[in-house]
């Protein structure tokens, strides 16, 4: 714990915080079915009871009587589920065209750029949209939506670190030793690169989040998980009489997307300095 | 004259980009599960059985899949985005009618975000470490992790169903019959709380790349070489420092078009605005796809356009881009 | 025998502190000094010294508050410069002191004209006419011979040479004629006869208008040619003071004589090599062009590297490729190690005709390795020493145990503890890394070593430690060695051979006593000329280096 990576990262309080919420909420998602009190979709009680008013209920209940915090619960296991794991699989695309276009240059880099573009250039929730509209809406649709949108940023910034790297007189030294080309990516080069990856990583996940969320308002969640962006989207028509079926959900996603967002200050901020001590 | 190659050659690789994607829409009617047709005549339209048949000779759906293509491809280029069934009109139409309210509502809330956002991201700067620095800095934080949505249902709760304060639904007050100045004053009350909601996220984006670019650019050499000078403070501020580090900000901007524009159906939406984004949702929920996919092409149009001009400005402010 | 000129700038007892966890609590130790009108005082002084920081201090450009002086006097015509104000100092800076910096290439704004960043000295303080201002500036881009002055002023940056930046440098230092002018090292960064240029500039232009210059500087050859007073700083502290003459020639300090002594020479003090016949290495004709890509509207650019280059190199032999940047020793260096690919003649390694690209590598089946220029980017950084070393045989197919055991044994060669193996190599410093450099080139068993620019970045002390090494290594392996610099001080102590480079060409080769001592080709001779060099060589000083 004592490492200089944690020194730095503990020395930037907001990370510290965002930390705290981000493990409170992960502990909430694992936890999820045996904490909550209430299937989320069960109609417990009767509709729109404000919260604070009943017992067991502290968040108060929907238009169909449906339980606000036992929906928030597990909408925290699905917007923690899609966000990793689309994150992950951007990820993989990512870094695998990154390096490719870095390492080998030329034509290739060439190539590889100009198809990264095209999906730049498209506003990438207006193609969530479209993605998830017509091969319907299922977590696995909405994974593979926003992995597929979110992938060239990392690919970009993957070629960028490994163009440099590939430069650097330790990676040619590596060449004259004669190492295969693999194991120079592998061993040599990616490590070197890990650091900015990681700080994108959790920046990813928080936009996944988002992006989740904003799908599922639009009513392209999957139909079977209660998600905060679905809750925030159904109290859209009722806002004048239960204005709480809109806030806690909203609150919960600003408090995750904080969270992730101050980690990754953090983690930023600790794995900074360069080992060798000079700035790159 | 370099500047006109320069950029004769980015338009024409900007209709390539749009008929690239074009090609992807067409690739998405085809993956769609289910039958292609029915995927473009959507719900409302699949149960009619004339309009199927006259949509498959259309597309030439029994053709091989190249010429497919070519027949999908000639129609964008001839605008021909299809027919929506349900609305009874072509999509073209349906999207030009709402092309100017989400043009509107963009245009400003770009304007707004760059304007506050630089300013409040060069103040925090200046006053890097100061409680102006720390506020600033907090309050981006919190705006950059706020959903688009829920900001706008709170900003409605709060200014429309509490206080009343500002209208929040529509374009304008319906049924008024309100016309020349009045009718402007009355579009830019409605216009207030969508643009600012849509405003505010991008707002903490350039205000913390603002913030961060003038720090960095504040430790380079040249700034160095300004001190020794003895050039004022002010002086310093504006002519080194931020004429550098408003390059990655034009940079950031032409990036973020894109996902302003995506949010503008969220924020359409919420307040009703008759723009493409409220179409788009409205396609949504009657499951019309031409309608859906001739939108997204739209938006994508509108996006490849706003990069051109971004990079067009970029080349202005950086003298070392070599054009030729 | 006139009333002694009150100096222009008079620092007493002058402390500067370090922020905490620095490897040293004040970076400069009561520093005197000082200037009078009309002379150049240089501070010399290794990476560390402190030299840099007095510079700053007077300017009042030290980056407070973590470095701050704590004590002392900064008498700048009798006033304390660390008793005034800021608004106070901006009044002084750029026009009673003039101060122009180490690395030209980024000194000046790039996004403002010349002419701008010019005039913004007018700008703030005198108010000029803006028809007089433009006169003005004209004749300051001119005094510092700088070519058509016209077309420079509506020009950015971007478009000069790090000389012809450096000389817009000390154009906006001088515009106001300051009677004090500080220059941080001006000329490290610059190509030698640049170098020569600009210090004759300088020289000039202090002449002409009595300025006095305090001169930052690393290199004694530079004092020789400008000093009338030298100081020398080690660690923070000046251990010697006094007329430049009599320090170079009779120094008292221990570190003055053994940085005076570590500079090379320029003089081959070798055994001469055995006849032995083997040619390890042959090129002939070698060919290289850069070409920059063309887009659409874009035509490309063709640069030519290497025209025609041909020499050869026997076993033990040492052959130094000389030139400035953009002279394409570098390039012709990484296509004989087979990292860069030639466009066309021959390179033949022990008789064998050398094919292209990953081949060429896989064929020299690393016998032809190189120690590069950077010390710190030359190293993994997240590799331990060990494991860079052995690196290079394990992926040649020896046994993990047996290159461990190598790498251990070449660390003890090239002077670290056995222990350096399970270090990083950000515990090292420059020297020591450079000599890690040597030890991981020396696993592979080489039979030619290629080193490109392996000291230019030392300290000089430093700099002749890793010289020594290479000679050691070199008569211990019986090494073909092509050493690539732009140093003809390192390079006449080290080659044989001089191969001498102009632009892609090869202009002059021959042996080294030969080319230094009668060059025949014009640029050879301008060259020589411009190293900065002790016009009487000390020879009472014996080589042996501390």
């Amino acid at each position: 714990m004592k490492s200089p990576f944690w020194r730095r990262f503990t020395r930037n309080k907001g990370a510290v915080a965002g930390m705290a919420v981000l493990l409170l909420v992960v502990v909430v998602a694992l936890l999820g079915p045996w904490i909550a009190t209430n299937d989320p979709w069960g109609m417990v009680q009767q509709p729109f009871l404000h919260p604070w008013t009943e017992p067991g209920f502290a968040l108060g209940t929907d238009t169909l009587g449906r339980d606000i915090l036992s929906g928030m619960i597990y909408g925290a296991r699905i917007s923690l589920l899609i966000g990793a794991v689309s994150t992950v699989v951007a990820l993989l695309i990512g870094i695998t065209l990154g390096a490719i276009a870095g390492y080998f240059g030329g034509l290739v880099d060439a190539a590889l750029m100009r198809f990264t573009e095209i999906f730049q250039a498209v506003p990438s929730f207006a193609l969530a949209i479209v993605l998830v509209a017509i091969f319907q809406p299922s977590v696995g649709s909405i994974v593979a939506a926003i992995a597929i949108v979110s992938w060239p940023p990392v690919a970009r910034l993957v070629r960028s670190e490994f163009l440099t790297l590939r430069q650097r007189d330790f990676v040619q030294a590596a060449l004259l030793a004669g190492q295969s080309t693999p194991r120079i990516i592998l061993t040599q080069i990616l490590p070197n690169a890990m650091s900015p990856i990681i700080v994108m990583a959790s920046l990813m996940v928080a936009t996944a989040i988002l992006l989740e969320s904003s799908l599922s308002f639009l009513g392209l969640g999957d139909p079977n998980q209660m998600s905060w962006g679905y809750m925030v989207g159904s109290a859209r028509t009722v806002l004048r009489q239960a204005w709480w079926m809109a806030l806690f959900p909203g609150l919960a996603i600003v408090l995750t997307v904080l969270a992730l967002n101050l980690v990754g200050e953090g983690l930023s901020d600790g794995l900074n300095t360069r080992l060798d001590g000079r700035t790159k | 004259m370099q500047r006109l190659q320069f950029m004769l050659a980015r338009v024409l690789q900007g209709l390539v980009a749009i008929m690239l994607i074009a090609t992807v829409n067409f690739m998405l009617v085809r993956a769609a599960p289910g039958d292609p047709v029915s995927v473009l005549a959507g719900e409302a339209g699949a149960s009619d059985a004339q309009f199927v048949a006259q949509l498959r000779t259309q597309f030439g759906l029994d053709q091989p899949i190249t010429t497919q293509l070519a027949t999908y491809l000639g129609k964008v280029v001839r605008l021909d985005l299809g027919f929506s069934y349900r609305q009874q009109q072509p999509v073209l139409k349906l999207i030009l009618d709402r092309l100017p309210a989400t043009l509107l509502l963009t245009g400003s809330a770009f304007a707004l975000s760059l304007l506050f956002g630089v300013t409040l991201g060069a103040l925090s700067a200046r006053r890097a470490g100061t409680w102006v620095d720390s506020s600033i800095t907090v309050i981006a934080l919190i705006f950059y992790a706020t959903p688009l949505y829920w900001l706008a249902l709170m900003a409605v709760l709060v200014f429309t169903v509490q206080l009343a304060w500002l209208p929040g639904f529509g374009f304008s007050t319906v049924g008024s019959g309100l016309t020349g100045f009045a009718l402007a004053w009355d579009i830019a009350q409605h216009l207030v709380l969508p643009a600012l909601t849509l405003a505010l996220f991008y707002m903490a984006v350039y205000a913390r790349m603002t913030r961060a670019a003038m720090l960095d650019v504040a430790q380079m050499d040249f700034v160095k070489t300004a001190r020794a000078k003895g050039v004022k403070p002010g002086r310093i501020l504006r002519a080194h420092v931020l004429r550098n580090a408003l390059l990655p900000v034009v940079t950031l901007a032409g990036i973020q078009a894109g996902g302003m524009i995506g949010g503008a159906v969220l924020t359409e939406t919420v307040f009703a605005w008759p723009g493409i984004g409220r179409l788009m949702f409205d396609a949504l929920l009657q499951r019309d796809y031409s309608l859906l996919l001739g939108a997204f092409l739209v938006t994508a149009a509108m996006a490849v356009l706003f990069n051109l001009i971004t990079d067009f400005v970029y080349t202005l402010v950086d003298p070392r881009i070599e054009l030729t | 025998m006139s009333v002694a000129a009150r100096p222009v700038l008079d620092i007493t007892g002058l402390s500067i502190s370090l922020p905490a966890g620095a490897d040293r609590a004040l970076a400069v130790e009561r520093a005197s000094l000082s200037v009078l009108p009309g002379q150049t005082l240089c501070v010399v002084g290794e990476s560390g010294s402190g030299k840099s920081m007095i510079a700053n201090a007077v300017m009042g450009l030290l980056p407070r508050p973590q470095v701050a002086p704590v004590a002392g006097q900064i008498l700048f015509e009798g006033v304390d410069l660390l008793t005034l104000t800021e608004p106070q100092m901006r009044e002084l800076r750029g026009r009673r002191i003039g101060m122009v910096f180490q690395e030209p290439m980024t000194a000046l704004n790039p996004v403002m004209r010349i002419g701008e960043q010019i005039g913004e000295v007018f700008d703030a303080h005198v108010s000029v006419p803006a028809a007089e201002k433009r006169r003005r500036i004209l004749a300051a881009l001119a005094d510092v011979g700088l070519p058509e002055p016209e077309l420079l002023i509506d020009s950015y940056p971007f478009r000069l040479s790090g000389g012809q930046r450096q000389r817009v440098m000390i154009a906006c230092a001088l515009v106001l004629e300051p009677v004090l002018l500080i220059c941080d090292e001006p000329t490290t960064a610059l190509d030698v006869t640049t170098q020569a240029q600009i210090l004759r500039l300088i020289r000039e232009l202090q002449q002409r208008r009595g300025t006095a210059v305090l001169f930052i500087t690393h290199d004694f050859g530079v004092v020789s040619e400008i000093a009338d007073h030298v100081v020398v700083m080690q660690t923070g502290q000046v251990v010697e003071a006094g007329p430049a003459r009599r320090v170079l020639d009779a120094p008292q300090h221990p570190y003055t004589r053994k940085l005076i002594a570590a500079i090379p020479h320029g003089q081959a003090q070798r055994a001469t090599p055995t006849d032995d016949t083997l040619r390890v290495l042959q090129v002939q004709d070698l060919c290289k062009t850069y070409r920059s890509s063309h887009g659409l509207f874009k035509r490309g650019r063709a640069v030519q590297a290497a025209k025609n280059i041909s020499f050869e190199l026997k076993r033990g032999e040492t052959l130094g490729l000389v030139g400035e940047s953009g002279s394409g020793k570098s390039s012709v260096g990484r296509c004989l190690v087979g990292l860069a690919p030639f466009d066309s003649g021959r390179i033949l390694f022990k008789g064998r005709n050398l094919s292209q690209g990953a081949a060429f590598r896989r064929e020299a089946a690393g016998k032809i390795q190189m120690v590069f220029q950077d010390p710190y980017a030359s190293l993994n950084p997240r590799h331990r020493v060990g494991a860079a070393i052995a690196g290079g045989p394990i992926a040649q197919g020896i046994g993990k145990a047996e290159a461990t055991a190598r790498a251990v044994e070449l660390l003890k060669l090239v002077g670290l503890a056995a222990d350096a193996a399970e270090r990083y190599p950000h515990e090292f410093s420059g020297g020591q890394r450079q000599r890690i450099a040597i030890a991981r080139a020396l696993a592979m068993q080489p039979e030619l070593l290629v080193a490109d620019e392996p000291v230019s970045a030392l300290d000089v002390s430093v700099q002749a430690q890793v010289l020594a090494l290479f000679a050691q290594v070199r008569e211990q392996f019986q090494l073909a060695m092509v050493f690539i610099t732009h140093d003809l001080r390192v390079a006449g102590q080290m080659c044989d051979h001089l191969a001498v480079m102009q632009r892609g060409e090869l202009v002059e080769y021959g042996a080294t006593q030969q080319v230094l001592n009668d060059p025949q080709h014009a640029y050879t001779r301008q060259l020589i000329k411009a190293v900065p060099r002790l016009t009487q060589p000390p020879q009472h000083l014996t080589m042996a280096v501390a």
